[in-house]
């Protein structure tokens, strides 16, 4: 029966570990709200953030893909499909680019082994939609996306290569 | 005829009209008291809480209402309907019938009646019978278990809180609810040798009105939902609202028996009305409660009842001797 046992026992049957834990929870009444009120408030995102896909374009609006199809090679969910012949000019285009976003696991790797950084996962994750349909997403959305989303893709991709 | 009006109709007009008030102001408080716990638990956990529905999510509590009666109210194949309509609205109605002995002022009670504390423990002991009726009439085990855990909790916790009244009696002098709180003018009964009691009957309210850290009725990890798994829409309602009136019931008792009901800390502030001071002590209790909802984790079911049988009733059971033999010796001299 020493000292120290008898503060311990007086301690607990006084109630002191809760009378800490109360006192703790009251000073986070006070505490600043972490609540980010979404839709009108939104989180920061990472230059690398993973979202909605989307096909690019050089500044001259020509298509950047060169349909190698490492994309739909690599793609683990087997998501992109892709069917390429010669276009007008000789060069090597698809003429499909698809891409089941009910399939894909945004997992990257598109983007990771793309030559020519035409396929690129945006920083839009807003895109719910009602149907399944509506998410079998083509070339021309693809396109579509890349120019509606370009001028933060480049500099999305351009803070990257300056971290790394 | 006029004799007739006077004497009969008048006085019930009053009657009913006070009635009227009362069922209102509890159901206001009750509604709000979910909109206040989820603003502290919220500020707790570092949340904001409802702020989306009117200002500063005032008008949470209506939206929640409008949603629970428009939902379809399932009964299942197997139950027995009376008995499973007839529960939650029996724990509602006596919920609701506990305030008719409590006084709001001096003088402002519906029901001056000598016994009022009689009363409390006869209505808040047949809220037993609500929890183990549904439990029993929704025909599932997981109701059925969840029921008699229920009863076994409030049963067990009733006996001291019993004992811990005895306290306040002996001390008061008194069964009136008035009287007990006019007999702590001098001083409020936490601030005297009752002041143990006073934290132990809180612990009691806490666990007869199945509020965390003993609330193990809804349990959900291990018995889904305990007495009310199998309800839904307006009639799970009446069971989540009443289970807040009854808290509200239970700061009630304690504001009268250990905070001084309407009286004010101060003689200096006793121009401020004395139902101002009630309702103050009441959200002070509730403020408690939901504080302590969310600091403590849940009791295992062998602690709870541990804490019930072999440390709440010996002290109470101690105290009430202790009291006595004070109040004897005080008595004496």
């Amino acid at each position: 029966m020493n000292k120290a046992f008898l503060k311990q026992r007086l301690k607990y049957w006084l109630g002191g570990d809760i009378l800490a834990g109360l006192a703790l929870t009251f000073r986070y009444i006070f505490k600043p709200k972490v609540t980010i009120n979404y839709p009108y408030e939104k989180g920061r995102l990472s230059p690398r953030f993973r979202g909605e896909h989307a096909l690019r374009r050089y500044t001259d609006g020509t298509e950047r893909c060169i349909a190698c199809k490492l994309c739909e090679a690599v793609c683990p969910a087997l998501a992109i499909t892709i069917e390429a012949a010669e276009a007008a000019d000789g060069s090597r285009r698809t003429t499909r680019y698809d891409i089941d976003m009910t399939k894909c696991i945004n997992c990257g790797l598109c983007q990771e082994v793309c030559p020519v950084e035409a396929i690129v996962e945006g920083p839009n994750f807003e895109y719910a939609t009602w149907t399944h349909e509506e998410l079998l997403y083509d070339k021309a959305r693809l396109l579509d996306n890349g120019d509606r989303w370009e001028p933060i893709l480049a500099a999305n991709l351009e803070a990257d290569r300056r971290k790394a | 005829m006029d004799d007739l009006i006077n004497t009969y109709f008048l006085p019930l007009f009053w009657m009913l009209l006070g009635i009227g008030a009362i069922i209102g102001v509890v159901l206001g408080a009750t509604a709000y008291l979910t909109y206040a716990e989820r603003k502290v638990l919220g500020a707790i956990q570092l949340r904001k809480g409802p702020n989306v529905v009117g200002p500063f999510g005032l008008l949470q509590p209506m939206a929640d209402g409008l949603k629970v009666m428009f939902k379809e109210t399932i009964l299942p194949t197997k139950a027995n309907v009376f008995l499973f309509i007839a529960a939650p609205v029996f724990t509602f109605l006596l919920a609701l019938s506990a305030w008719a002995v409590i006084p709001f002022d001096a003088g402002l009670v519906l029901a001056d009646i000598n016994v009022g504390v009689l009363y409390l423990l006869a209505i808040s002991s047949l809220g037993v019978y609500a929890i183990i009726i549904a439990g029993w009439a929704s025909n599932s085990k997981y109701s059925l278990l969840g029921g008699l855990r229920s009863a076994a909790q409030m049963v067990s916790y009733e006996v001291s809180i019993g004992l811990i009244i005895v306290t306040v009696l002996i001390q008061a002098g008194s069964l009136n609810l008035s009287e007990i709180v006019e007999a702590q003018t001098g001083g409020w009964y936490v601030f005297s040798i009752l002041l143990p009691m006073s934290v132990l009957f809180f612990a009691s309210a806490l666990a007869e009105t199945n509020r965390s850290p003993f609330d193990l009725p809804e349990g959900e990890s291990e018995l889904v939902g305990g007495f009310n798994t199998e309800y839904s829409a307006m009639i799970f309602a009446m069971f989540f609202l009443g289970e807040y009136a009854n808290m509200i019931l239970m700061s009630a008792m304690a504001s009268l028996l250990f905070l001084g009901g309407w009286l004010p800390p101060f003689e200096a502030l006793s121009f401020v009305p004395g139902f101002i001071w009630f309702a103050a002590k009441i959200a002070f209790c509730l403020f408690l409660f939901l504080w302590i909802r969310g600091t403590l984790p849940r009791y295992r079911y062998d602690q709870l009842m541990r804490i019930g049988w072999k440390f709440f009733l010996p002290l109470s059971l101690v105290w009430v001797v202790v009291v006595a033999t004070v109040k004897m010796i005080g008595g004496a001299s």
